[in-house]
């Protein structure tokens, strides 16, 4: 094919609207063979959109896509595959009884035999410091591992642009860093790769050139190396960002929740089974527990709130002394004042067709009172329910709207807010800022600290590590149901909680990680 | 290109709040439609038949009091169903509670044939909601510990409760001087329930319906019990969240509409019908459920839906003697309208959209 152009791809005034949103509002973006283009911006931005288009699984409404100098018209994923184009989502689509090589052939558009595929697989995981046996099923594999395959199925093809949608966000940080070889390998023999991301320190390490999403809008293309973390941030959320102010050391309290050798085994085969857990957080303490997603956090969530009552081993749960197991997470709530934020916002944390004052009466009736000789108090309600509209910074029209049409982070700041506002004793809170703006994750993680200084006992799940750096006291890992011991922030680097998150016990050392 | 006149299903941003309340109308309307094509192609005036249909059953004051008579179940069961499915428990089978409820009701009616009393009635009334709740607390019970589908066992139950009416009304409940015919005796005047208007059918249980409306609207708008259901419906997982027992919803919610449907069996059977037969309800139980939808699951809504599906049983009576159109005529009027109405609510949460997909909002 004749090179007529600098630029491998080569997309101008893009648009895509859904009903009720502008996604990509005229984004221009061009990269050469060979580059690593990030595309930069908050959950939100339009980033997933804009690929989707050059992958060909939405097409445009506006603007134009050239492909080494042509004009192409991507109707169908497969046109994308064709032109060279790949891509790996951030959800893999595995089947999980399929041996790897079974799973790629699945995948491809031209059928070969099994045999020469494998050997195909070897010779490119071989090349690129891929290790991945061809013959191992896909339920005994790592998430780290069923990432190389979707990394492998799309090498197969031979692409000339590779897309990576957030491929990091289920790697610890050792994955993270053979994964960036691999990548700077292949650009290196002058693949073009295209790295949507919201980590500004990944782009920095790996990424030559930026190009910045805003609320749809491009903010602009610049070279990575001319910017600093600070000013791609700043780019990225338009706004700079406060330093959170470390409360000064409080002194600690008793241990106010504490879990002793709990062990719960998993509901159904594919869930996580929580074993010899144990943790103790002391009254005025922030403890973290980081962990790549679907290593038991919610179950454990769930065990601690009382939604999964642990009745084998009633006294492996302790709130103020006293064992638990038994309750239901209304007694743990309105008698050890337990708050909990779950992972999932619609549909745990809140019910999606319900109002946000419906959805504001849901944990705190009873200790705000919001039951009045039987009857829910609505005018009451309705007030705490703008309190929390009001002090949380929750964008919306106003408290009738149901839950679910609220953006995930602006449901997130009503949740906690919801939950904060009730001034607990005890919080487990999960995911605390995920997919919520710069700012009010900073207004969330300062109420977490403030409410730690009045005295409470503060546990917070996260996959987050520069969050957990930041605002806990003490931190640890859950890995596979297992909960590693926990060491004080200040002496933790994110290396060595990356190791805790691969499931690695400090005291064994550096040497098992292979 | 392809045409852009073809139209799409597009997703609203969020549920129209017209199109709930609209829907209904637009099913009856196309109900209405169908029906004329139906009366067509069965040579009969499509006027004369929606006449007959839907004029001449309340056009004298004896018919009104008819219609409140058919939907005294219907709303009855109507508000209570609505309870069940606003928590997402799908009892199917109150026509089964419904003849529970008649036998328990009758029973005690024929219990107390020789005796007078003003504690009879009321006796008749709760053991209906006893029989009603004894055959919904299986339900409940094998749901909540063997987790099997609350929409087959209610209704197998159905099948079973049929035929244990008919197993005693041809044994023990016979009438001994009934020539063996498969009936029970007359209930007693103590055991009808009172008159409200002279020279017709219409009784106290229109009273006791209106009664469960308000009830039923106060419950699921005001109570903390209403709120569980609809958090229980909305979304199982945040109410075990807030610390909402599911299983207690599932007993909570099929006991009541099992013991609201038996009710209606009991008021059936000392009302209108006083005594025991081998049917004693044509279909209410499964009728209530179209009630229960039409009515927008709100007690409110209900009342009228109750209305509109009694006037179809009364209008299939008329139209039958005046036209001699088939008894059937009822049914299929009342399966095109929940037909018509599910169709209709895919406009709550999609809108029809002509032309280029995407169009800006």
């Amino acid at each position: 094919m004749p090179q007529s152009s600098d630029y491998l791809i080569e997309l101008k005034g893009i648009c895509k609207a859904f009903p009720g949103v502008l996604a990509n509002d005229d984004i221009d973006l061009k990269i050469k063979a060979g580059e690593v283009h990030a595309l930069l911006g908050e959950n939100g931005a339009g980033k997933s959109t804009l690929v989707k288009m050059i992958y060909g699984i939405l097409k445009q409404d506006a603007g134009t896509i050239h492909f080494n100098g042509d004009l192409v018209d991507i109707k169908t994923p497969a046109i994308a595959r064709e032109l060279g184009v790949a891509m790996v989502f951030q959800h893999f689509s595995l089947f999980d009884s399929l041996t790897v090589v079974e799973n790629i052939s699945l995948g491809m558009d031209h059928s070969s035999d099994l045999a020469t595929l494998a050997d195909q697989i070897t010779e490119l995981s071989k090349r690129y410091g891929l290790p991945l046996d061809p013959h191992r099923h896909v339920y005994t594999l790592s998430v780290g591992e069923r990432q190389r395959i979707e990394i492998i199925r799309c090498l197969l093809q031979e692409p000339k642009l590779l897309i990576m949608d957030e491929p990091t966000s289920v790697l610890t940080p050792q994955e993270v860093e053979k994964l960036f070889v691999t990548l700077k390998r292949l650009s290196e023999e002058g693949m073009a790769i295209l790295y949507i991301s919201h980590k500004l320190d990944e782009i920095k390490a790996l990424c030559h050139n930026a190009t910045i999403l805003r609320l749809g809008k491009k903010v602009g293309t610049v070279s990575v190396a001319d910017e600093s973390t600070q000013s791609l941030a700043a780019m990225m959320m338009g706004e700079e960002l406060k330093e959170l102010k470390h409360p000064e050391a409080v002194e600690l309290g008793d241990t106010r929740l504490e879990v002793k050798d709990l062990s719960l085994p998993a509901d159904d085969p594919l869930g996580i089974s929580l074993r010899n857990i144990n943790l103790q957080v002391r009254g005025g303490e922030v403890v973290g527990i980081a962990g790549v997603a679907g290593n038991g956090q919610d179950e454990l969530l769930r065990a601690l709130n009382g939604e999964q009552r642990t009745l084998d081993s009633i006294d492996s749960i302790e709130l103020e002394g006293k064992a638990v197991g038994k309750l239901n997470p209304n007694s743990r709530r309105v008698n050890f004042g337990l708050a909990s934020v779950p992972e999932k916002r619609l549909g745990h944390g809140a019910t999606p067709d319900m109002s946000l004052v419906d959805n504001a009466f849901l944990t705190a009736y009873q200790h705000l009172k919001l039951l009045k000789n039987g009857l829910i108090d609505y005018a009451k309600t309705r007030q705490f329910a703008e309190k929390i509209i009001a002090d949380y910074g929750v964008k919306t029209p106003n408290s009738d709207v149901p839950a679910g049409s609220l953006s995930g982070g602006n449901l997130q700041k009503f949740i906690v807010g919801r939950e904060l506002s009730q001034n607990p004793d005890i919080l487990v809170i999960a995911q605390p800022t995920w997919g919520v703006d710069a700012g009010a994750a900073q207004t969330i993680r300062q109420a977490i600290r403030e409410l730690a200084a009045k005295g409470a006992a503060v546990l917070v799940i996260s996959q987050d590590l520069d969050e957990l750096m930041e605002i806990t006291d003490r931190i640890g890992a859950i890995c596979g149901g297992v909960v590693s011991e926990f060491y004080p922030t200040s002496e933790m680097s994110i290396d060595k909680v990356g190791m805790l998150m691969a499931g690695v016990s400090l005291e064994e050392g550096v040497s098992d990680v292979a | 290109m392809l045409p852009r006149l073809i139209p799409r299903l597009e997703k609203r941003q969020t549920p129209s709040k017209a199109m709930i309340y609209l829907s209904p109308l637009l099913a009856i309307f196309l109900t209405l439609i169908s029906s004329v094509v139906l009366f067509l192609i069965m040579n009969v005036s499509p006027l004369e038949a929606l006449h007959a249909f839907f004029i001449k059953p309340i056009s004298t004051i004896y018919g009104l009091t008819e219609l409140a008579v058919k939907a005294t179940p219907l709303v009855l069961i109507g508000v209570a169903l609505s309870l069940g499915f606003r928590a997402g428990v799908w009892n199917i089978g109150a026509e089964g509670q419904l003849i529970l409820g008649g036998i328990f009701g009758g029973a005690t009616a024929l219990f107390f044939y020789e005796k007078t009393g003003f504690y009879i009635i009321p006796l008749i009334l709760i053991a209906g909601v006893v029989g009603g709740m004894l055959w919904a607390g299986i339900v409940a019970f094998l749901r909540t510990k063997f987790n099997a589908n609350e929409i087959l066992t209610s209704l197998m139950l159905s099948y079973v409760a049929s035929l244990l009416l008919n197993l005693l009304i041809h044994g023990p409940l016979k009438d001994p001087d009934g020539f063996n015919f498969p009936e029970s005796r007359l209930f007693s005047d103590s055991a009808l329930l009172p008159i409200l208007y002279d020279g017709t059918r219409l009784h106290i249980g229109a009273i006791i319906a209106l009664l469960a409306v308000g009830l039923g609207w106060i419950l699921l708008s005001r109570t903390l019990l209403g709120y569980q259901i609809k958090v229980t419906g909305d979304a199982p997982a945040a109410g075990e969240y807030a610390g909402f027992s599911h299983s207690k919803i599932i007993w909570i919610t099929l006991l009541l509409s099992g013991g609201v449907a038996g009710l209606a069996g009991a008021i059936e059977v000392s009302g209108p019908i006083g005594q025991l037969l081998p049917t004693i309800s044509p279909g209410y139980g499964f009728t209530a459920i179209i009630v229960a939808y039409v009515g927008r699951l709100h007690p409110v809504g209900v009342l009228f839906a109750g209305l509109l599906l009694a006037l179809t049983y009364l209008g299939g009576e008329t139209a039958q003697i005046s036209l001699k159109l088939p008894i059937a005529v009822t049914g299929v009027f009342q399966g095109l309208l929940l037909f018509f109405l599910l169709a209709s609510d895919v406009l709550i949460h999609y809108r029809i959209q002509f032309g280029k997909q995407g169009a800006i909002a």
